[in-house]
């Protein structure tokens, strides 16, 4: 005698391997996915493709000498680790840096935001499946702030602009009408980009209600930047424990309520706007004078220890640094902020779709090489 | 369940957005042929050295990260200074930081300001002596040499929106 039972079509939960090169995985990163059909069960995410051992490189180098390597932990926005990685410098060997660095410093970390939101909403939207226009578009803003950091830096990708004491070299004369005219055109473009998506039905129906990180979780696993503000959490390096010039600057901080797919791409929109804010409040004040303090090549900081964390476009970056007074770190440790954010993806993702899965990663906004350092 | 409400207003105005991309202007060039200027700091894949200023102290192979540089030295004592025997760098293994065009004292060492400089071979890329010598082919750049970056054309940017196609050289 046959049962309902047995009549009825069983489906089985199997494992598939997501990555490690696959083009929505932002980078090689592979995730083991266990799925019943479409829904996923779990998730489990394996890394350390793109380990380099940066830390331990740090401690065969100069101080000074790692600042280049810091630009490949997230080179999405290297200029913000390089910040982030001097004050962890400066700190240990108490070095106070010139004015007018600190604003060039603060305007160039304000500009990586911008670049780097640009990244964050467009590939996110590449992975809701609007493909190359909202794409295209933000990586055409990028490129003109890209511009900028070139024309400082000389490089477009690996600035290693930021030194310890200050930055590398003043700002040209050409750069200040530069940096305006690009204020005035992302202003203009984020409202466009509203305009193009705020109201998007099928954007709207991909991303609300989509992958809900819930306030405690996001506490309790530490997660920071847009994901967590996106949840509601309040949190924002800049005003908690401010580091560089940021006190003097007018800001709001932009937060989520459900902390969906959706919520998170808003706050990243709405951080654009707060970062456009506190440039164009920083142009008019630039002060002259140097823009690095008499710092020797090889510095050797005094023994002891130091960590400095500031917020990196992603959220809290962190770099913890040991000295034993002679001129390479004796221990260098960094806090990335993407492995941090990654630790909560298992409890978004649970219950959701296969396509899901790819705009709810997509919408962490990581960067591989950061989390494998 | 998310409601459709205004069913395809929103994506009605994201084309009006699109449409109007139409008629801007393009932000692209056609490489080989429309070239852009680039940066004036450019830190071009190659280093630039000069022998005559090199007073061989060694200070750019001790700044470099990756110990790309070997520099071989002699002590002339008749002229009490050095005399660089062999100055060699691995462009291989250099990443284009500059660090050792900043430290260096002398002003004896640029990056390089042209761009297309693939190679064949990996041996290539080692360069020695007097094939790191300025020349027409391997202008230095403005890295840390406002002199130098003065003299150099200003860099196109993106955000002037470039249409008219540049002159051929
Ligand atoms: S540019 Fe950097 S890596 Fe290259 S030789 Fe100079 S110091 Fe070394
Ligand atoms: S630092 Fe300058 S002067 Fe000294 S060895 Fe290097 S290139 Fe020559």
């Amino acid at each position: 005698m046959t049962t309902t039972e047995e009549l009825t079509l069983h489906t089985e939960p199997f494992v598939l391997n997501f990555g490690p090169v696959h083009p929505s995985t932002h980078g090689v990163f592979r995730m083991r996915c266990t799925l019943d059909g479409e829904v996923v069960l779990d998730i489990e995410p394996v890394f350390g493709y793109l380990h380099r051992g940066v830390e331990k490189l740090a401690e065969e180098r100069t101080y000074t000498g790692f600042i280049p390597l810091t630009d490949r932990l997230d080179y999405i926005s290297p200029m913000s680790n390089n910040l982030g990685y001097c004050l962890a410098v400066e700190k240990l060997a108490g070095i106070k840096v010139p004015e007018r660095a600190e604003y060039i410093r603060v305007i160039m970390a304000e500009l990586q935001r911008l670049a780097n939101h640009c990244i964050a909403v467009g590939s996110m939207l590449n992975d809701a499946g609007a493909y190359y226009t909202p794409f295209m578009y933000a990586f055409r803003e990028r490129e003109k702030i890209i511009d900028l950091f070139d024309m400082v830096s000389g490089q477009r990708l690996t600035y290693n602009y930021m030194r310890i004491g200050g930055v590398s070299q003043d700002i040209p004369a050409e750069f200040l009408p530069a940096l305006k005219k690009i204020i005035s055109r992302l202003k203009k473009w984020v409202e466009e980009y509203e305009v193009l998506l705020k109201q998007n039905e099928i954007l709207l129906a991909r991303a609300k209600g989509v992958g809900i990180l819930a306030k405690e979780i996001a506490v309790n696993c530490g997660i920071s930047g847009p994901v967590a503000r996106a949840s509601g959490v309040k949190r924002d390096v800049r005003k908690d424990d401010p580091y560089s010039i940021y006190d003097r600057f007018q800001f709001d901080i932009p937060t989520g309520e459900a902390g969906d797919c959706y919520d998170r791409y808003r706050v990243r929109i709405e951080e654009m706007r707060q970062s456009l804010r506190i440039l164009e409040q920083a142009v008019p004040q630039i002060p002259g004078g140097a823009v690095k303090a008499d710092v020797p090549h090889l510095i050797r900081p005094p023994a002891g220890d130091a960590y400095a964390h500031i917020e990196s476009p992603k959220g809290e970056l962190g770099y913890y640094l040991v000295s034993d007074n002679s001129i390479a770190p004796y221990r260098c440790h960094v806090r990335p902020t993407s492995l941090i954010n990654l630790t909560a993806l298992r409890e978004m993702v649970k219950g959701w779709k296969v396509a899901d899965l790819i705009l709810i990663f997509g919408s962490i906004d990581i960067t591989m090489g950061e989390v494998d350092r | 369940m998310f409601k459709f409400e205004r069913f395809g207003l929103g994506i009605f105005k994201g084309m009006t957005v699109t449409i109007r991309h139409l008629f801007r202007h393009p932000t692209v060039s056609q490489y080989p042929e429309q070239r852009l200027n680039i940066s004036r700091r450019t830190r071009g894949n190659e280093l630039i050295w000069s022998r005559e200023r090199c007073t061989g102290c060694a200070t750019c192979a001790k700044a470099c990260p990756q110990g790309a540089i070997e520099i071989v030295t002699a002590a002339n004592t008749a002229e009490n200074k050095y005399n660089v025997t062999k100055y060699r760098v691995d462009t291989g293994y250099c990443i284009q930081c500059g660090l050792c065009v900043e430290a260096c004292p002398y002003d004896a060492l640029f990056m390089g300001f042209s761009f297309e400089r693939a190679k064949y071979r990996r041996a290539d890329l080692v360069q020695e002596d007097d094939a790191l010598a300025e020349s027409p082919e391997r202008p230095a750049s403005g890295y840390f040499h406002p002199d130098i970056a003065a003299k150099l054309p200003e860099q196109t940017l993106l955000v002037d929106k470039i249409t008219e196609k540049r002159k051929k050289q």
